[in-house]
């Protein structure tokens, strides 16, 4: 194995485990908060990359597409908010699911009457375009770089707003007792509407991060914001810290496990039955640790303290 | 035990009215599609056929859901490896290797889709019933997902583009490849389906089930083991679905991943929740009421999901019971 290869592997891994924790943060922060499930995140993920391929293509620059896109995900996420979501708080999880799946139908649709059924790819500036060089050797995309760069730094941020800000202690209290944090006169429907607001940027930026390299298309967040629910599961419901670590482990998890595992079937088995598989183990290698995880600690690695 | 149980026995078919309209809905599928067919209008047939298929896996996916209370979110699933179970033995009997499963013979390869299906059943579900709630409609679509991925990466059988059957079940004295035969077999399948439930829900094993999910803490407390009878009726629910998924795959003679995919399973619940939830031919008239609207739609248009999304919103916001749940309501009135 060249070891070159590996440590890019790596930073692979991490690519994908930063998008997921930003799909991820958000969905655990409207359960632990709100104690909703939102299955149409992976719509919001959508719209963020639509958004921020038009107007990329109005301001002529990915940034800018970038900067004006995310305050308008976040108008989009209040709008399904105050249209739909806030009437479900009160109901139970399958109402949840099955609202919010009926959302992904619509949202999915409008997105086809707007933009198109083609996808649209997003252009980058010239100066991400490009490839650096890290260490010797070792030469990485530096859009790429720029994913995992802008990901640790919302992970950070969203560390010291929950941490060490007045908002983030109300979205801590709401999420250990709301009853009595709306007792106390803070105004909880504002609050769930913030939250919401924050996981559709969060879930809108990945996507805006995933489009110049894959593109916008249609039906782009259902497939992912499984491996999103796979990543809470595993990192504990609720958790920001176990979303984090959880993301980075199933994004390392499965990028090296389709790169190499067919490399270490090969010590054990014959070449043709290491290739035959490969493929159907590294496909399903994710849910496989996710069922060990479960299996030992079904509350996940990382279970929210309940009060 | 028995005495207790017997208190708890729920007024259920005792209601003439939803007795009657289960037989209605039974007699009517038997009837009208064929009807149809013989007045020239095939494309019915097919379309009910389709719609018989779902209605078994909506009537197995309510066993667990809306009298066991689990919210599987991964019910396309098992109509997945039912259907592969169909596909891949008769893959292997026209190009050759793996001869031990090569078999066009319908009875073996139900009996595939339904133990595998069982298997997978009795496999995730000894998992996904550690857990509650939003954990268990997620690891169920995980799960779900898994098999998707599974599926994908076959090479062998297409892969994403999924695989065409060549060669139907064969059966002994009935040909699969007559639209009207295959559309009866179908037909049997979801009555004696129908039949199987309302025999279960009516067990003492059915009664221990719908027990558990209305108050686990005091099923517990009078010593049932509630995670074995949810593990058993998950591994019935399952093997159910698989039989439906053999049979879709027989209809459509074509398989693919995308069988699975998780809004499928969406669909599902869909069906059961808008026929009515806990009801015994709740989730048939919900199947019926869903291919059609579906059929309506996206006759008119080719955005037909934004309406139907839109439907299946206001259905869970202010529909709650389903259609069964409106009849009750009808029976109710006209007895005060």
């Amino acid at each position: 194995m060249d070891l070159t290869l590996v440590v890019i592997q790596c930073l692979n891994g991490m690519q994908l485990g930063i998008l997921l924790f930003l799909l991820a943060s958000g969905l655990t922060l409207t359960f632990g908060i709100m104690d909703f499930v939102n299955l149409a995140h992976g719509s919001l993920y959508m719209v963020g990359a639509f958004l921020c391929a038009t107007l990329t293509f109005w301001t002529g620059s990915f940034i800018w597409g970038v900067l004006l896109a995310l305050p308008l995900t976040a108008l989009a996420g209040i709008a399904v908010e105050f249209i739909v979501v806030r009437h479900l708080y009160s109901r139970d999880h399958l109402d949840h699911v099955l609202a919010t799946f009926g959302l992904i139908l619509c949202i999915d649709t409008m997105t086809h009457l707007i933009w198109g059924a083609e996808g649209i790819a997003v252009p980058l500036p010239a100066f991400l375009n490009g490839q650096v060089e890290l260490f010797a050797g070792i030469i990485f995309p530096s859009f790429r770089l720029l994913i995992i760069g802008a990901g640790l730094i919302v992970a950070g941020g969203l560390y010291y707003l929950v941490n060490h800000t007045r908002l983030g202690m109300l979205i801590r209290a709401g999420a250990s007792n709301r009853t009595m944090v709306s007792a106390l006169g803070v105004d909880i429907q504002t609050l769930f509407t913030l939250v919401f607001a924050l996981g559709a940027v969060l879930a809108g930026l990945a996507g805006m991060l995933i489009a110049p390299i894959t593109e916008a298309s249609i039906g782009m967040g259902n497939e992912i914001i499984i491996t999103a629910f796979v990543v809470i599961i595993v990192g504990g419901i609720g958790s920001m810290k176990g979303a984090f670590i959880a993301a980075m482990l199933i994004g390392l998890i499965d990028t090296l496990g389709r790169s190499y595992i067919d490399d270490l079937f090969k010590l054990a088995m014959s070449t043709e039955a290491a290739e035959t598989a490969a493929p159907a183990v590294s496909a399903m290698l994710i849910y496989i640790l996710m069922a060990v995880v479960l299996t030992f600690r079904p509350q996940g690695l990382f279970p929210p303290k309940v009060r | 035990m028995t005495d207790q149980l017997d208190i708890a026995r729920p007024a259920r078919s005792t209601l003439p009215l939803t007795r009657i309209v289960t037989i209605g809905v039974l007699v009517a599928l038997a009837v009208v599609p064929p009807l149809a067919k013989l007045s020239g209008y095939d494309f019915y047939l097919d379309l009910a056929t389709r719609l018989v298929i779902l209605a078994i896996a909506a009537v197995s996916l309510n066993l667990i859901l809306g009298y066991g209370g689990m919210v599987s979110f991964g019910h396309a699933a098992y109509i997945g490896i039912g259907a592969y179970a169909v596909g891949i033995p008769a893959y292997h009997a026209s190009y050759g290797e793996f001869d031990a499963i090569a078999s066009y013979n319908g009875f073996f390869q139900i009996a595939i889709a339904v133990t595998a299906s069982a298997v997978f059943a009795l496999i995730t579900g000894a998992l996904c019933l550690r857990t509650r709630g939003v954990y268990f409609i997620m690891i169920t679509m995980a799960f779900a997902q898994m098999v998707f991925f599974l599926f994908v990466s076959m090479e062998t059988y297409g892969g994403d583009d999924g695989l065409v059957i060549d060669t139907r079940s064969e059966l002994p004295l009935i040909s699969l490849d007559d639209a009207l035969t295959l559309y009866f077999v179908c037909w049997a399948a979801l009555t004696v389906s129908v039949y199987l439930v309302h025999r279960i829900t009516n067990s003492r094993f059915g009664l221990a089930l719908q027990g558990a999910k209305g108050n686990e803490a005091r099923m517990k407390a009078l010593g049932f083991n509630t995670y074995a009878y949810r593990l058993t009726a998950y591994v019935i629910a399952g093997a159910m679905c698989g039989f439906a998924g053999a049979l879709l795959g027989n209809f459509t003679t074509f398989i693919s991943p995308e069988m699975i995919d998780w809004t499928r399973s969406g669909e599902l619940i869909f069906m059961v929740l808008l026929g009515g939830t806990g009801t015994l031919i709740g989730p048939v008239v919900g199947a019926v009421v869903f291919i059609g609207l579906e059929e309506i739609l996206s006759d008119i248009t080719i955005y037909w999901h934004l309406p139907f999304g839109i439907l299946l919103i206001l259905t869970v916001l202010f529909f709650r019971g389903g259609i069964m749940g409106m009849v009750a309501m009808l029976v109710e009135s006209r007895r005060d």
